[in-house]
């Protein structure tokens, strides 16, 4: 079997690609500006709501429905969007799914198509998949065109291009479009503006993601800000549309919840600039052939899963991320895949379906399980729970190993005073290893603890030490 | 072998997922609504505003501009000193407008959203996507207090645009800035 592209080929485990991005100091400062902002304008957008509770509430159960009659609903989905006009492809994994739209391209001659930003065909690597089939793919949303013109990885599920201060994409803009723009956000929209107009109003072939299809009557949502989404879906003749097959709602009034929970979580705004639906074809307005394209790549073993599955509930809209502490400092690069952050650390291995794939056994150890993520899920999903789960998992999968071992001695040692004691007094000893009140590394089985983390020194005196010899 | 689509659903059927308790809508169904909320709240996202008595009266902004315009707006709408653009327009055409003027189907007061559908005095959904000015009248019966209402007021088969506010982007550093591929201005006419 090919490998998931959920995760990027060659890239480290977690624990090293946090280390070197820690070291990056420009990269922190810009993370913690934007999520920062972020993160208090979510406050702001959620505190006027005073049913905002039961709104997530009413998503989660509307999700876990979605999950329980997930047979039905998509054979209802089908139906309604074939008797619209529209085309319903089926995909298992994700080159079954990129082999389907590049033959839906050349069907139609496309040696270029515009996209909308979409988290399914980033999942799946459709552009890269497209290119080596000699169809050249325009991402269109400001951020996903900042990462594909810096020849760059996407660090956020919203904002691709978080990583990146206004200076370094004046400079990657300057270099690949060859215009003059100053490093103010109005001009470099501006430019970006200019640069991608032609495309929309001349290319044939629009590509999307969805992020809802309605299974009763066929409509598709896509929410967006710029306008380039309804560039993509209003002007060509053709629109592909690739989406997960978990991405549903049973009927339009659901909608009533996630219009709300959405906009909220994700850009702290009452409502986005633009939300488009559509069923299928509509005579005389947009695109007159629509195809939609249904990927399974790991959901279906994800759903297997009681306790993972609830990674399948999620809307992307990456208000876990902005509240994440470890994201915060390591960015979204070194999660090695489309979704990093909490969310990325739960879904990610298990799209992958691998715990003996060494970067996804890392992920759910990406984590101080300190439970912000969990507050802010606008459908609930409890990614402690499932980060604690899913390590289980990799311990089972990695059987009896050397970090096994050095954990039952530990518990050996944590059972008696004593041997506490004892084991204290050898380790006041480290201090001499210590460099600025940190160990860095420690002699085996020390060491499968200190290669992925710094321990703090032991005092000189311990407390049990300092106790009996002062109140004792 | 069998088709991607019977082993999709095979796989899912194979998971066995119990049945779910039926959903509990606890939240607000309706809210408070009304002309001045929706004012208050499309004025939010930097959009112009004005609550009108009169719309020819008002129309008079337009003076001296190609506008594109629906054939069935209401035929006082199309007042004298203005070059009203009708169907068909080719996308050069609507590129190279300086506006255009549309009704609407429903507004959501919560949101300070505008929604159109395609119906009457609203035109193709390319109509008011290409030119760089939306002036949109939004009629005082026409405002739902919430999400909830307005969704319930449309027929999900057509096709639908939710708007709020002009274009607009957070991508860089995650600030909000307005004016990117749709109409960079946005100017609502409520009618009372």
């Amino acid at each position: 079997m090919a490998r998931n592209p959920v995760t990027w080929l060659g890239s480290p485990t977690f624990p090293k690609a946090a280390k070197a991005a820690l070291n990056d100091t420009q990269l922190r400062q810009n993370l913690r500006k934007a999520t920062g902002t972020i993160r208090g304008r979510r406050a702001a957008a959620v505190a006027e709501m005073t049913d905002w509770e039961m709104l997530r509430v009413a998503g989660e159960q509307i999700k876990d429905d979605v999950l329980a009659r997930l047979d039905t609903l998509l054979l209802q989905l089908e139906e309604s969007v074939t008797a619209r006009g529209g085309v319903v492809h089926w995909a298992r994994d994700a080159e079954e799914a990129n082999r389907i739209v590049l033959d839906l391209c050349r069907a139609e001659n496309a040696q270029e198509v515009v996209k909308v930003k979409s988290m399914a065909t980033a999942e799946i690597g459709l552009n890269e998949a497209l290119e080596a089939g000699g169809v050249h793919a325009i991402e269109t949303d400001l951020a996903e065109l900042i990462v594909q013109l810096g020849d760059d990885r996407p660090s956020h599920i919203l904002v691709p291009a978080i990583h990146r201060n206004r200076s370094e994409i004046r400079e990657i803009f300057q270099r690949r479009m060859g215009v003059e723009v100053s490093d103010e956000p109005a001009d470099l929209a501006e430019a970006a503006r200019v640069y991608l107009r032609e495309k929309f109003l001349t290319t044939k072939v629009a590509i999307s993601g969805a992020n809802f299809a309605v299974a009763d009557t066929g409509s598709i949502v896509v929410l967006e800000s710029e306008g380039n989404g309804r560039m993509c879906l209003t002007l060509p003749d053709t629109l592909i549309t690739v989406m997960g097959i978990e991405k549903l709602v049973p009927t339009w009034q659901d909608l009533e919840v996630f219009l709300q929970l959405l906009p909220r979580s994700s850009t702290a705004e009452r409502m986005n600039p633009y939300t488009s639906v559509w069923t299928g074809v509509t005579p005389g307005d947009g695109p007159q052939k629509f195809h939609l394209v249904l990927i399974d790549n790991g959901r279906t073993a994800t759903l297997e899963d009681s306790v993972g599955r609830q990674a399948l509930r999620c809307i992307r809209c990456s208000a876990c991320l902005n509240v994440c502490p470890v994201y915060e400092r390591t960015g979204g690069q070194s999660y090695g895949s489309v979704y990093p952050g909490p969310i990325g650390a739960i879904l990610t291995p298990q799209l992958v379906g691998d715990m003996h794939d060494p970067l996804a056994a890392s992920l759910p150890y990406a984590s101080s399980l300190c439970g912000a993520c969990f507050e802010v899920c606008p459908v609930r999903i409890d990614i402690p729970s499932v980060l604690t789960h899913l390590r289980a998992e990799v311990v089972e999968a990695k059987g009896r190993t050397a970090e096994s071992v050095a954990m039952a001695a530990a518990a050996w040692m944590f059972a008696s005073a004593s041997r506490y004691e004892k084991a204290q007094k050898a380790g006041s000893l480290a201090r001499f290893l210590a460099k600025d009140g940190k160990i860095t590394s420690l002699p085996w089985p020390g060491s499968k603890w200190t290669s992925s983390r710094d321990v703090p020194a032991p005092p000189a005196e311990s407390f049990r030490t300092w106790w009996r010899k002062n109140r004792g | 072998m069998a088709s991607a689509k019977e082993e999709i659903l095979q796989r899912i059927r194979n998971a066995k997922l119990p049945a779910t308790p039926e959903t509990v809508r606890g939240y607000n169904r309706t809210g408070e609504g009304g002309v001045e909320l929706f004012a208050e709240r499309v004025a939010d996202y930097r959009a112009i505003v004005h609550a009108v008595n009169d719309v020819p009266e008002a129309l008079q902004r337009l003076q001296g501009k190609r506008i594109v315009a629906p054939q069935d707006v209401p035929p006082e709408w199309l007042i004298d000193g203005v070059t009203w653009l009708h169907e068909p327009l080719t996308i050069e055409e609507l590129d190279q407008a300086d506006g255009v003027l549309t009704g609407c189907a429903v507004a959501i007061a919560d949101t300070g959203t505008i929604v159109l559908d395609g119906g009457e005095a609203q035109g193709r959904r390319a109509l008011t996507l290409l030119p760089d000015y939306h002036l949109c009248v939004v009629r005082a019966d026409q405002i739902a207090a919430s999400v909830p209402e307005a969704l319930q007021r449309l027929e999900p088969t057509r096709p639908l645009t939710f708007i709020s506010g002009p274009s607009a982007t957070s991508d860089i550093e995650l600030n909000r800035v307005e004016g990117v591929h749709g109409p960079r201005a946005l100017e609502v006419l409520i009618v009372t």
